[in-house]
């Protein structure tokens, strides 16, 4: 068989690269998921609670304001951050939440990297009664105290990461050794479209949901596709969430933003797509920020979430392809965006977020009128504030 | 016959592993002839990592140490070659895939033949991306060795028939390091082997003492020691030759009595 023919693979990228011992947990999702993508009552179930629990759909916003200020095209902002637990993160923990109650697991695992996933983990599982914990670098638990603490309060145990730059990296690479450990009543709820095969598929079919929405929310509102869609990229589910249902509509420009943190040419960045090269880690191939032995390189973003040295498969493949394109952000133009939004529309997005926000603003007035962008506003910014305020000189205490 | 197959002929084997480089490189080829010396069997040399999945805290320790003391896969190429004008016992590499693929997978399989490498252990590629590196180790004459683990169960036939060197059994679940027991049934997983395929099955994972250790030979072909030894390097340092010496004098002992 050749290798691109494999399952799981996205042209070059993914596989399963993970140790033997983990081999048969990946197989059991796989065949688990399998199984209850087609079955009704699952999937009633899901969209039950994506429903009447996370508040789906989610608003699609016409940004009339900005779009007058930026003078081209009509701007859309994507409301994920209206989600309970204020991020698109909770699409994909309801479902696998569920899958792995499903599955007969009493207890899932997760990385968290700003703390978002890690907080919609811990909502879902207190949700279905399960036992959850979640691993977070040392940095991240420094950076983030106040989504700590929210874990705690819905239940999870938080286990802070000493080892290697103590960022999401870290966190994965624990959460990892944690599941070869236990994994017969334990599924590691993976938080983006990344990892071995089967998750880069399953995150990203449980948030395609973004997509298909925005799809059909424009359809309603202006009677056409966009004209381009704008989502952050750190490992890449909301992004490959907003872009999945667009793939095959080639008149719509996908647009992934990356954590470019102090500027692609400077040593502390987290621009995978720009500086990466192709490698194989933390089970999928795919591009990689590292030295020339393969030695994975420290990324620094002001963003936690997007402070990650790699991207998920399909969005390598979607690069290569051309059929998605990939700019770097940096800290100070996702910071002045952050500021921008929550001036102009009142409303304060994620740090992550703020990095779509950051180029559709660059791009939007090249745009005729006639024309529509749609930004995916991932989450909600309370969480950055501090950080933005520290940023920015000011000292608050949280 | 290939010199691991011959580690194997007619003894069981005592299975040493030294992350390279730790705490330098210079110590670690010193090291080597020495270990061979004291009666291990085959070494097992790790090249660092920046993140290695499948390693308890104190391989991790290790591989930091050795990266920060700057151990590179050339300068590891270099130490082998050397050290490889001195022993005639198998030596294996222990690594990941990502420095393997990235310094471009049919360079490295072949500066491995001209150093003398013999084999190499890669944990995260497991059976299925077995074809990622197993043409270049074939044309390289380098054995890929393959892993099972105590969750392999009906996967163990068909790794067993393609393994080549020796396979390496996995005592117990998690990553590496010293356990005080090894709950797996190991006879059984040994013994499933054996029905499709005469390969020599070495076991790894949590092995410290000569009481484990002859344990476990008694029901397989050698015991894999890594962690009990990167923690005598991790105490003594440069001195550390000595004291690793002696442990695997004892250890060697233990499995030539199983």
């Amino acid at each position: 068989m050749k290798m691109e023919e494999k399952k799981g693979r996205y042209g070059l990228y993914g596989g399963q690269y993970i140790p033997e011992t983990l081999i048969p947990a990946v197989k059991e999702l796989e065949r688990e998921y399998e199984k209850y993508k087609n079955d009704p009552a699952f999937q009633m179930e899901l969209k039950d609670l994506m429903e009447k629990y996370a508040g789906r759909p989610s608003l699609l916003y016409y940004a009339e304001k900005m779009t007058k200020d930026l003078g081209g095209a009509k701007i859309y902002l994507k409301r994920e951050d209206l989600n309970h637990t204020g991020s698109h993160k909770i699409n994909n923990v309801l479902g696998q939440v569920l899958l792995a109650k499903k599955m007969g697991k009493t207890r899932v695992i997760a990385e968290t990297g700003a703390g978002q996933h890690g907080v919609a983990t811990a909502t879902a599982a207190a949700l279905m009664g399960l036992e959850c914990e979640i691993f977070m670098g040392k940095e991240d638990t420094d950076r983030q105290v106040l989504n700590c603490y929210r874990m705690e309060l819905l239940g999870a145990k938080v286990h802070p990461v000493t080892s290697g730059t103590m960022t999401l990296k870290d966190a994965v690479n624990e959460t990892m050794r944690e599941w070869a450990s236990r994994m017969d009543d334990t599924l590691y709820v993976l938080g983006s479209v990344m990892g071995p095969h089967p998750f880069p598929m399953i995150v990203r079919d449980f948030q395609k949901v973004i997509g298909e929405e925005i799809k059909e929310q424009l359809m309603e509102a202006e009677g056409k596709l966009p004209d381009a869609v704008i989502a952050c990229v750190g490992g890449g589910s909301n992004a490959m969430g907003s872009f999945y249902e667009f793939i095959p509509d080639t008149s719509v420009r996908l647009i992934g933003c990356e954590a470019a943190g102090l500027g692609v040419d400077h040593p502390k960045n987290a621009a995978t797509i720009a500086n990466g090269s192709v490698g194989i880690f933390h089970g999928m191939k795919s591009l990689f920020c590292q030295d020339e032995y393969g030695q994975i390189a420290p990324v620094y973003s002001i963003s936690a979430g997007l402070d990650y040295p790699g991207i998920g498969p399909e969005h390598a493949n979607l690069n290569e392809t051309g059929r998605a394109q990939y700019v770097p952000i940096t800290d100070e133009e996702a910071v002045e965006a952050f500021e921008y939004l929550s001036r102009t529309e009142g409303i304060i997005p994620a740090i992550e977020s703020a990095h779509a926000v950051a180029y559709a603003k660059k791009i939007a007035p090249d745009f005729g009128t006639d024309q529509v962008i749609v930004v995916t506003i991932s989450g909600r910014g309370d969480k950055d504030v501090a950080a933005i305020a520290r940023y920015r000189g000011v000292e608050i205490f949280d | 016959m290939s010199r691991i197959s011959k580690a194997f002929e007619n003894k069981k084997a005592f299975i040493a592993f030294v992350t390279g480089g730790d705490p330098d490189l210079e110590t670690t080829e010193a090291l080597i002839p020495q270990m061979a010396a004291a009666g291990a069997d085959l070494i097992e040399i790790g090249i660092p990592f920046s993140d290695p999945i499948a390693e308890g805290v104190v391989i991790q320790a290790a591989d930091e140490r050795a990266l920060k003391a700057g151990t590179t896969t050339d300068k590891l190429f270099d130490m082998v070659k050397r050290v490889r004008q001195k022993i005639d016992i198998p030596l294996v590499f222990m690594t990941y895939v990502n420095p393997v693929y990235t310094y471009g997978t049919e360079k490295f399989t072949k500066k491995c033949a001209e150093c003398g490498i013999d084999g190499i252990i890669i944990p995260d590629v497991p059976f299925e991306e077995r074809e990622e590196v197993s043409g270049a180790c074939e044309a390289a004459g380098i054995e890929l060795i393959s892993m099972i683990a105590p969750t392999s169960h009906d996967r163990i036939n068909m790794i067993a028939k393609q393994a080549k060197g020796f396979l390496y059994c996995v005592s117990s679940l998690g990553v590496t390091g010293v356990r005080s027991k090894i709950t797996t049934n190991i006879k059984e997983m040994v013994d499933q082997v054996k029905e499709v395929s005469d390969i020599p099955c070495a076991i790894g994972f949590g092995i410290a003492t000569p009481e484990q250790a002859r344990e476990m030979a008694a029901v397989s072909d050698g015991a894999i020691v890594g962690s009990a030894i990167v923690k005598i390097i991790a105490k003594y340092g440069k001195n550390c030759i000595q004291p690793v010496c002696e442990y695997v004098k004892g250890m060697k002992a233990a499995v030539a009595a199983a």
